[in-house]
Order: structure tokens, then C-alpha cells, then sequence
């Protein structure tokens, strides 16, 4: 199969950049396995939402506001109504006794303002593409058709599209209370003296543009009813979050709903939401009695998936002559598009811990302010904070290194955590429990050709070569294993950050795990097994890993923030090591001998000293025919449980990037880019490995390619792919990654978390090779992404 | 999106193409779709009929013939770029064809179809007007001069297809070149360039430059191309590059601002026309 084939060749590329290490002892964890549920995925051979068909369905598309802010004076659907095929036709005013406002989970601050959110809107507009009717046919093209007959009178209303300017009282607001979202400070030591009395301060304003996720598999919604309960599929990352935030937004009782994330394709944080468009599908089968099915196009998903990052950042770094830093002063203002939708507003937030990166100093302060504007609504993207809190202290330390005259390799080493100081208390309050920032540099500084590279750039210089090189590092780290439950509470977080996993022996000795974390691409059943089949010493194979169905997995708190692998895998092991010691139990006495007298080693308990022993299997059996069982042993090996964490986990690296700037047209290529990264054990290199290339695809895309682009009047200019430019493999160079593996201290099995940190090391280090090209030419900085016009207009 | 309703017809006759479509003037002609589905597909095109013509047979397959190469209207991208006919005749055309879009839409996608769709964002028409092609259609023979006549506008007539494209073959001492600027390997180019070149004793004799994306239709550099007759290759070269610009009206997007497209053709200018002498 073709698929076999691709994944071998990507297994050997693996195997040929030397971190493919097979474990000697026959261990599971740190193969390199190929993943269990790819020929499937890529085949598309899956129950992906929109592949699901009911008896009955119905079609459901959404008549969308071509204005960014307006109210809407008049909907009249009759013309609608009678077109072919069509069963119903709905606008905002038939909904508004019912479908409640759409959640925002993280109230951040005392003075936050949540306005409701209705999921169609009803009397005012305030982004462009927001639902205002929908059609429901019995095919989706006759449901398409009908939608040009419904007649939307709207009374335009100026559009809110500059931070700045909304925050003045003169403009036009979003929301009656005003554009002012909330605010939220944070301040430690004494900011005040590091910038009287340092001797530098670099002072810098960076632009995290708005960026739209891409998903490969757009959204998609079915529910049903038997009328009583529902159910509702859909392509989301958050089933057991979604339940809960629908039963209370539509008070369907949570007990007759049911929620399934079937195999879902992507989601990079766009499908941790509660949408609209569920909350809408879910009223509709409700209304109508019948299955319904939404799916979006790409234009309608680029329009109205929630965005990502969209700040502006005011950087003040103060220092010393000799390069070691003071304090670092941020003032953020984050674009909240019009309405705070689920994490909305926690995003910055988790950004706020994060500006201080590896290095020590007396202050920090951070002073966030959120605007609402006349835009889609901004959360979660890959990072969520965390690269855009990167991003800033990496380009500011490379500006430091420039005005000091030092190299910016040796600015980060003499201000970073040494790594016999951990574990160690930052500036923001976290405490990093391990990380080895020498380690990983001088790998990546090898790997690299730091010195040769720099030689040339030299070289390139002297001679005036209309392709300038230039040198990007960044040496990040991130907080992720979102999270521990107090912390999120500190936080006013709405739920805890716990995970929940359920391990059972089926009777033939095969293994059924349940876990709370809900997959969409990132191979947890292969990598569940692989932790399964080395605890429970049974073969990978024989472990079914099951997941996304609030019927089946009764409990969670699903797939984000780099969470599943440190805090959901932590659950499996934990449930299998009770399932280990009941089986223990059981052998003691089917041995007659004290479960201390048992070793357990492959999958068998053996008397201590002599042969006598029973497989798991066994024991699975003896515990299914509960024939023989000893006192207060319950029938079935099988456990659950829920690990909390006690910490953040903080994986780090090292990445440098060089690029050549063709200073004639303006064009970037990059030409070398090495990614060194330490998120501590590995489970599954293959699986890092892709998490890893993502993730740099998707850095680099902000650096160089990507941006929502909206008019004057707020419309969005970037609607298809033909204008909001995701690169493919053919825009990206060859990647060189290694790693380091300095184990978390916070978890068991020392591991760190991977999904986000490709992204949030690249775009760094790729604008500062940027910059570094043209600084000779008097260049700052190149906002992102850094298109070849506006590299051409910097240096011309 | 969804496209709107639209009948469709398959004919295996030229004729009966013609006619279909003579008979109905919101019916468009359907070939490899990569341009016009996603017209419909986002409701920016309502066509009653699409007359679809990759099952007529006149209209496929490459040809040699003699003095020029034949390409039919219905062979795809990737058909073109891995004829030896053509990559032996009109290797121009072979280099430029590889640079469309991606490999799903260059299987896909047709030479005419192309062409017909007449977008400037397209490579093949700047390459047509360089090479001189002459468009074959149903009923008559069109320069590729006259071919283009303005934004998604050309000279065929309700009801006329086209059929093919003759390419005239480059004789010994041409060189010639493809200079695509964009930014990502699928998108358009913001600029391209389009270059043959004849040199003899170390200076060109004849060039012929067409122009991608610099005015609403395909466009010849002919300011550069009458400064580069009998220039030495060196500077004389990039003077006459710098007139590129020349007579062009390139639009603005989110891409591009017009002056730095007048400045991207002069720059890609000079690099294909170097390119095409063979110059390092």
C-alpha cells in the first residue's frame, strides 16, 4: 500500500538523521513505530463527520453578513421557503428564545466585559461572514440555491478595525459598554529602577499579525435526535468540553447528550471552540426532529473559524553594557475580534509567563489590554500566546546583541538558566523543573555550521552580493501539559486541567484503553499503546485505544496546549499500574504465595526464585470467569484513573535558520534550518518527528507567508487560498532536527509535550535571520510576514 | 461553496460542441476545469451549460509538425511538459508549463484551457505572445497578438473553440528562459517573464519577451526587445532590461503594488533574458 511505502521512507529519513534509536530491551516506548491509525486517516476510509449519513438527513447551509458591522433591519425568507427541496428556513429572530450565548470559559479579570454572543445573530452584525439565516433542504446544493433568495436589509454601521483607534472614546464602538475587553496586569521586582538605571534599553513594537487556521478537514456538524436524547458528531478537539458548554448554552439536560469527535483532521487550536454553528445544529434537529448535517467550505471557514494571535506588542528591554538584562516591559494589546468566544481572552494570558523566555533578570511587567474590533473573533492557535511572548523576547534579544556589537548566540548565554540552577523560579512566577539551554545550543550551533555560515555572510557582505545571508537563533521555551487544576483556578480558567484514562483486559488478554484526550492527527493510539503494551507487558498490537465519544469516554478534558501525551498518557500509565497491581493480587493467590514474593516482567508474574508464574492473560481470563477470586476483588482487571499535574512541563531548544535575501526582488528562501529540541523522553520519534516538521511549517508560514487581510470596511481580503498563502513542502526547506533529552521532573515519564513547539521557536528565528540579512542596510525589523514587497520597500 | 445548477453536455464532435454552445450564450466550455470551477464553485460564474470537450478527439494530443509543434487544446499541463516533442521543439513552453500551479492541477489542467481563460496571472499566455503562436480554433487561425483582448476576454467568438496551438520551433541560436516570481510554488506569479533569445558573436540579434501579470492581458516588452537588438551581453543588456516596464499597466493586489511589479519585470527582465543567452 501506498501508504506503507510513504511512512517507511519517512521512517528512514528518520533513521538517516541519526535520532532514531531503537530501544535495546525490547521496549515500546522511544520506537519509532509507524502509526496505528495512518492508513486509515490517509485513505480517508474513516468516519470523518461529513462522511456520516443518516436516514432522513437534512441539509443545513448559513446565509452569512457580507458587512462587518450592521444592524440588520429586516430578513425575509419567504422566497426562500418555497424553493425546491427546501424543508425550513430560519433567521436569527427564530432562534432567539433558545440558543443562549455562545460561552467564554476564561472570565480573565474583574473588570472583563462578555457580551452576549447570540449564535445567529439577531439584531446587530458584528463580523463579516457572521450567520444570520440558514436554510435546511434536503440536499445541500438545492440548500445553496435557496440561500440567494432570502432578503437581508441591513443598515450599515462603520467598521472597528484598529486597536488604537478603538480604544479612544471619539469611534465607533463594537459593543454598547465600549471596545475595552478588560485588562490584565502582572508585575514583579522593580521595573522602575531597571529602566532609570540600565544603561541600554531597546524599546521595539512588534505586529503579530492575524493569522487563520487551516485545518485539512474544514469543520463539519451532524446531529440527531430519537427525540429524547441527541447526538451530536463533529469535527471538534473538545467533546466532553463541548457536552458541557452546550447542555448549559441550549439547556438540552447533559445526560440526553451525546457528543462524538470522530476521526477529526486538524485542528491546531480552531477546533477547540464552542461553535455557532454545533449550537445552531443541535437546535435545529431539536426544532425539526430530524438528522441535519453542516459543512463548511473553505472561504465559509476562513471567514468564521475563529482566528489566531492578532497583537500588538511594546517591548522595553533594559540592560547592562555587557549585554545582561534587567527587566523586560511588555504592553500588549490583544484584537479580541468582536466577541469573547471560549479562551478568547486567556490567550495573551498565557503568553503573560512566557516573555521572559530562558533568561534571568530583576523585572518584568506585562500590561495587557484586550479591544474588541469588528473581526472574526480571535483564540486558540498553535501556542496560543506562547509565540507571540516568544516571538517578541527572541527578535528583542536579537536587537540587544545588535546594539551591544555581540553576537547573539553569546547575548542569550549570558543571560540564560545555567542548567545546574534548576530547578528555578523565573521572573513570572513559573518554576522550570529541568532544561539544559548549553546542551541543546551547541548541538544546534554544530549541526548548523554557525562559523562557517557566519564567514560567508561576511564574505557576502564585502562583496555586495545582491543575495545577502543572514542568521536567525532562537532559543525558546514554552510552558505546555496544560495544566495543573489550581493553576488554571488562580487563573479563573472555568475547568481544571486534569486528565482521565480508563485501562481494561478484555478476557482474551487483548487491551481496551480509554482516554479522556481526544486525538485529531497526533497518533495517540499509537503512542498509547506503545506505553500500554511496555507497563502492562503486552504486544503493541494487541492494545485498541478508543477515545472522542462522551459515550465511551465518560470523562475528560480533551486535546490542546501540548496536554495529551504528559497529562493524558500520564493517566493510561497510572490506571494500567492499578490494573498491574490488581493482577498482582490475583496471581499471589493463584500462586499461594504474598504479592511481594511476585516479579512482574513480560507480561508475567513469577514467584521470586522459582518458575511457577501466570501471564497477564492469564489473569485477565481468571478475573473475566471469576471462578477463584481472592477477598474484596472485584471481577475484571481494569482501572481508571486521572492525573492532575503537580507543574507545567517546558520543553526548549535551540533552533538557527539561515536565509539568503534576494535584496533585487525582496525574496527570502531559506536556506538551512536546524531544529534542536528537548522535550525530554520520547515515546514515539516518528511521532515528534512529524510534530516537529508541523510545527516549523507552521512558524515559518507566520514568518514569511500568512496573514488575514481585511479592507478598510472590514471585509476579509483573504477569504480563498489563492490570497491567504499557506506554504506546502514545495515553499519549505529540508529540516535538520535533533534533540536533547533532559527528562520533566513533573511526570513519571519525564515527558515534555510536542505539538507546539516547532511553531513557536521558528517564526523567531526565521524573522531575525531576516533582519540580520538587511541590517547592514539600516533594517530593524520587516513586518510579518515578510513578503518580498516589504523587504523590497525596507531596503530600496 | 456550492456551484449553482448547470446542465451539462459531453460531445465527441467538434460540431457538435459548436453548436451547443452557439445555441446558448450563458454555455461555457468545460475542459480540464482548474480555472473555471472555482468560478463556480464560489457563485462568481452562473453558466446554464457546460459543454464539456475533453472527450473530442480533434481537440487532443501533441504533434510534430515540421516547421512548428501542434499542442492540442485538451492536453494537460503535465502531458506538455513530458512530451519530447515539445521539451525538443518548444522547450519554452516545456520550462514554463512545469511552473503552473501544483502537480494536481497540472494533471488536470489544459494548455488551451489556459490560454482561453486569457487570466494575465497565467504563464502560458505570456509565453504564447513571445513565441508567436498562432491559435487554431474551430473556424479560423489567430495570431496570438490578437488573440488577448483584455482581463478573462479573448478573440473567440460565441460558439468558437479552440482547438489547438501552433508553436513555431526556435531555430539553431535561440536561447530562451521562464523567469517566475511568486511567492508560494502554487500561487500565480506576481510577475513572469518569458524570454527567446537569438545571439550570434557575442551579441543578441533578435529577443522576444512576453510579460505575466503586468497589464490586464499578456503583454510583449517591445521597448526591451528593440534596445536589445544587437546589444553586447554586460551592460547594454541591463539598460535595455530597465525599459521593461515600458507601456505596462499592472494592476495592484494583495501581492503586489504596481511600482514594485514595474520594478520585479525589470529585474526578472535582465535574469531571463541573461538566462536565455546562456550567460552565468
Amino acid at each position: 500500500m501506498t501508504e506503507e511505502l510513504d511512512a517507511g521512507l519517512v521512517a528512514e529519513q528518520v533513521a538517516e538523521s541519526g535520532q532514531l534509536s531503537e530501544p535495546a530491551d525490547g521496549r515500546e516506548v522511544g520506537r519509532a513505530r509507524r502509526r496505528k491509525e495512518d492508513a486509515r486517516l490517509l485513505t480517508g476510509r474513516t468516519q470523518w463527520t461529513d462522511n456520516i449519513q443518516l436516514p432522513g438527513m437534512l441539509y443545513v447551509v448559513f446565509k452569512r453578513s457580507p458587512m462587518a458591522h450592521a444592524r440588520i433591519t429586516g430578513v425575509d425568507v419567504s422566497a426562500a421557503k418555497d424553493m425546491p427541496g427546501v424543508v425550513a428556513v430560519f433567521s436569527g429572530q427564530d432562534f432567539a428564545g433558545e440558543q443562549g450565548s455562545l460561552p467564554c470559559a476564561w472570565p480573565v479579570s474583574e473588570d472583563v466585559v462578555i457580551p452576549d454572543h447570540p449564535p445567529m445573530a439577531v439584531e446587530t452584525v458584528r463580523y463579516p461572514g457572521e450567520a444570520v439565516a440558514c436554510v435546511v433542504a434536503i440536499d445541500r446544493y438545492l440548500a445553496a440555491d435557496a440561500l440567494d433568495a432570502i432578503d437581508v436589509d441591513y443598515e450599515p454601521l462603520p467598521a472597528v478595525m484598529d486597536m488604537r483607534q478603538a480604544l479612544t472614546d471619539a469611534g465607533p464602538k463594537v459593543h454598547e459598554a465600549g471596545n475595552k475587553a478588560f485588562t490584565w496586569t502582572f508585575a514583579q521586582g522593580d521595573m522602575e529602577a531597571a529602566l532609570r538605571d540600565a544603561p541600554v534599553l531597546v524599546e521595539r513594537t512588534y505586529v503579530q499579525q492575524r493569522l487563520i487556521p487551516s485545518a485539512m478537514e474544514p469543520r463539519a456538524v451532524v446531529a440527531t435526535t430519537d427525540g429524547d436524547g441527541f447526538t451530536l458528531w463533529t469535527a471538534t478537539q473538545v467533546p466532553h468540553v463541548l457536552r458541557v458548554m452546550l447542555a448549559l448554552t441550549t439547556g438540552v439536560p447533559e445526560h440526553k447528550l451525546r457528543v462524538i469527535a470522530p476521526d477529526v483532521g486538524g485542528g491546531f487550536g480552531s477546533k477547540l471552540q464552542v461553535t455557532a454553528e454545533e449550537v445552531l445544529c443541535l437546535l435545529l434537529t431539536r426544532k425539526l426532529g430530524k438528522p441535519v448535517k453542516w459543512t463548511e467550505s473553505r472561504s465559509e471557514g476562513n471567514l468564521t473559524v475563529h482566528h489566531g494571535r492578532d497583537q500588538i506588542q511594546h517591548v522595553t528591554l533594559a540592560a547592562e553594557s555587557d549585554g545582561r538584562i534587567r527587566g523586560v516591559k511588555v504592553e500588549l494589546l490583544a484584537d479580541m475580534g468582536a466577541y469573547l468566544m471560549l479562551v478568547t481572552p486567556g490567550v495573551p494570558l498565557l503568553g503573560a509567563f512566557m516573555y521572559n523566555g530562558i533568561y534571568k533578570m530583576d523585572a518584568y511587567s506585562f500590561d495587557c489590554t484586550g479591544v474588541f474590533t469588528t473581526k472574526m473573533p480571535t483564540d486558540a492557535y498553535r501556542g496560543a500566546g506562547r509565540p507571540e511572548a516568544t516571538y517578541a523576547i527572541e527578535r528583542v534579544m536579537d536587537e540587544l546583541a545588535a546594539e551591544l556589537g555581540l553576537d547573539p548566540i553569546e547575548v542569550r548565554r549570558r543571560n540564560w538558566i545555567r542548567h545546574e540552577e534548576f530547578p528555578y523560579t523565573t521572573i513570572a512566577g513559573l518554576t522550570y523543573d529541568s532544561g539544559n539551554y548549553e546542551a541543546a545550543t551547541e548541538k544546534a550551533l554544530a549541526l548548523f555550521g554557525y562559523d562557517k555560515l557566519r564567514a560567508e555572510q561576511a564574505d557576502r557582505r564585502d562583496r555586495g552580493d545582491p543575495v545577502q545571508l543572514g542568521i536567525g537563533v532562537s532559543t525558546y521555551t514554552e510552558m505546555c501539559g496544560l495544566a495543573p487544576s489550581r493553576v488554571l483556578g488562580s487563573l479563573s480558567y472555568g475547568a481544571g486541567g486534569w486528565e482521565h484514562g480508563s485501562v481494561r483486559m478484555l478476557p482474551t488478554g487483548k487491551v481496551e484503553v480509554v482516554t479522556g484526550t481526544s486525538p485529531h492527527g497526533q497518533g495517540h493510539e499509537t503512542a498509547w499503546s506503545q506505553i500500554v503494551a511496555d507497563s502492562l507487558g503486552v504486544p503493541f498490537e494487541d492494545v485498541a485505544v478508543m477515545h472522542g465519544d462522551t459515550a465511551i469516554s465518560h470523562k475528560g478534558m480533551d486535546t490542546y496546549g501540548s496536554r495529551s501525551l504528559v497529562v493524558g498518557g500520564m493517566a493510561v500509565l497510572k490506571a494500567c499500574e492499578k490494573v498491574k497491581e490488581k493482577a498482582r493480587r490475583l496471581a499471589a493467590h493463584a500462586l499461594e504465595c504474598s504479592p511481594d514474593d511476585l516479579e512482574f516482567t513480560r507480561g508475567a508474574f513469577t514467584v521470586k526464585g522459582t518458575t511457577s508464574s501466570k501471564t497477564i492473560q492469564e489473569l485477565a481470563l481468571a478475573a473475566f470467569a471469576a471462578h477463584d477470586l481472592p477477598d474484596g476483588l472485584e471481577p475484571r482487571l481494569d482501572a481508571d484513573a486521572t492525573f492532575d499535574p503537580e507543574n507545567f512541563s517546558f520543553p526548549h531548544g535551540t533552533h538557527l535558520c539561515a536565509v539568503e535575501v534576494d535584496t533585487e526582488t525582496g525574496l527570502t528562501k531559506i536556506r538551512k534550518y536546524v531544529a534542536v529540541d528537548d522535550v525530554g523522553h520520547v515515546v514515539n520519534p516518528l511521532i515528534v518527528e512529524g510534530q516537529v516538521h508541523g510545527g516549523l511549517a507552521q512558524g515559518i508560514a507566520q514568518a514569511l507567508f500568512e496573514e488575514a487581510v481585511h479592507d478598510a470596511d472590514g471585509n476579509l481580503l483573504t477569504a480563498t487560498m489563492a490570497d491567504y498563502l499557506v506554504p506546502s513542502a514545495a515553499d519549505l526547506p529540508d529540516f535538520v532536527t535533533d534533540r536533547t533529552e533532559t527528562p520533566a521532573t513533573s511526570n513519571p515519564l519525564g515527558v515534555k509535550g510536542v505539538g507546539e513547539a516547532g511553531t513557536i521557536a521558528s517564526t523567531p528565528a526565521v524573522v531575525n535571520a531576516v533582519v540580520d540579512a538587511l541590517r547592514p542596510r539600516g533594517v530593524h525589523d520587516i513586518q510579518m510576514p515578510c513578503t518580498p514587497e516589504r523587504i523590497w520597500r525596507a531596503i530600496r | 461553496m456550492i456551484p449553482a445548477q448547470f446542465d451539462y453536455l459531453r460531445p465527441t464532435s467538434l460540431r457538435e460542441a459548436s453548436e451547443a454552445l452557439a445555441a446558448d450564450e450563458d454555455a461555457k466550455v468545460l475542459a480540464g476545469g482548474q480555472s473555471l470551477l472555482p468560478l463556480l464553485r464560489l457563485r462568481l460564474s452562473f453558466p446554464s451549460l457546460l459543454v464539456d470537450v475533453s472527450r473530442i478527439e480533434e481537440l487532443a494530443g501533441i504533434r510534430d509538425e515540421g516547421e512548428h509543434v501542434f499542442i492540442g487544446a485538451t492536453a494537460t499541463h503535465d502531458e506538455v511538459m513530458r512530451s519530447a516533442v515539445v521539451t525538443s521543439g518548444c522547450p519554452l513552453v516545456a520550462m514554463a508549463v512545469a511552473t503552473v500551479a501544483d502537480p494536481a492541477v497540472r494533471h488536470r489542467g489544459t494548455f488551451g484551457g489556459s490560454l482561453a481563460h486569457a487570466d494575465p496571472a497565467g504563464d502560458l499566455p505570456a509565453v504564447a505572445l513571445a513565441l508567436e503562436c498562432v491559435l487554431v480554433t474551430s473556424s479560423r487561425e489567430i495570431p496570438a497578438a490578437d488573440f488577448f483582448l483584455d482581463y478573462l476576454e479573448t478573440a473567440l467568438e460565441p460558439g468558437e473553440i479552440l482547438v489547438g496551438v501552433r508553436v513555431p520551433k526556435l531555430g539553431p541560436g535561440w536561447g530562451f528562459h521562464y523567469e517566475k516570481f511568486h511567492r508560494t510554488a502554487q500561487a500565480w506569479a506576481i510577475v513572469g517573464v518569458a524570454a527567446a533569445v537569438r545571439r550570434s558573436n557575442g551579441s543578441i540579434q533578435e529577443a522576444r519577451i512576453g510579460l505575466t501579470n503586468m497589464g490586464p492581458t499578456p503583454l510583449r516588452a517591445g521597448a526591451t526587445e528593440a534596445a536589445l537588438r544587437g546589444a553586447e551581453l554586460g551592460d547594454a543588456v541591463a539598460q535595455a532590461c530597465a525599459a521593461a516596464a515600458e507601456g505596462t499597466s499592472p494592476t495592484a493586489d494583495l501581492h503586489a503594488q504596481p511600482d514594485y511589479r514595474r520594478h520585479l519585470a525589470q529585474v526578472l527582465t535582465r535574469r531571463a533574458v541573461l538566462a536565455a543567452t546562456g550567460a552565468p
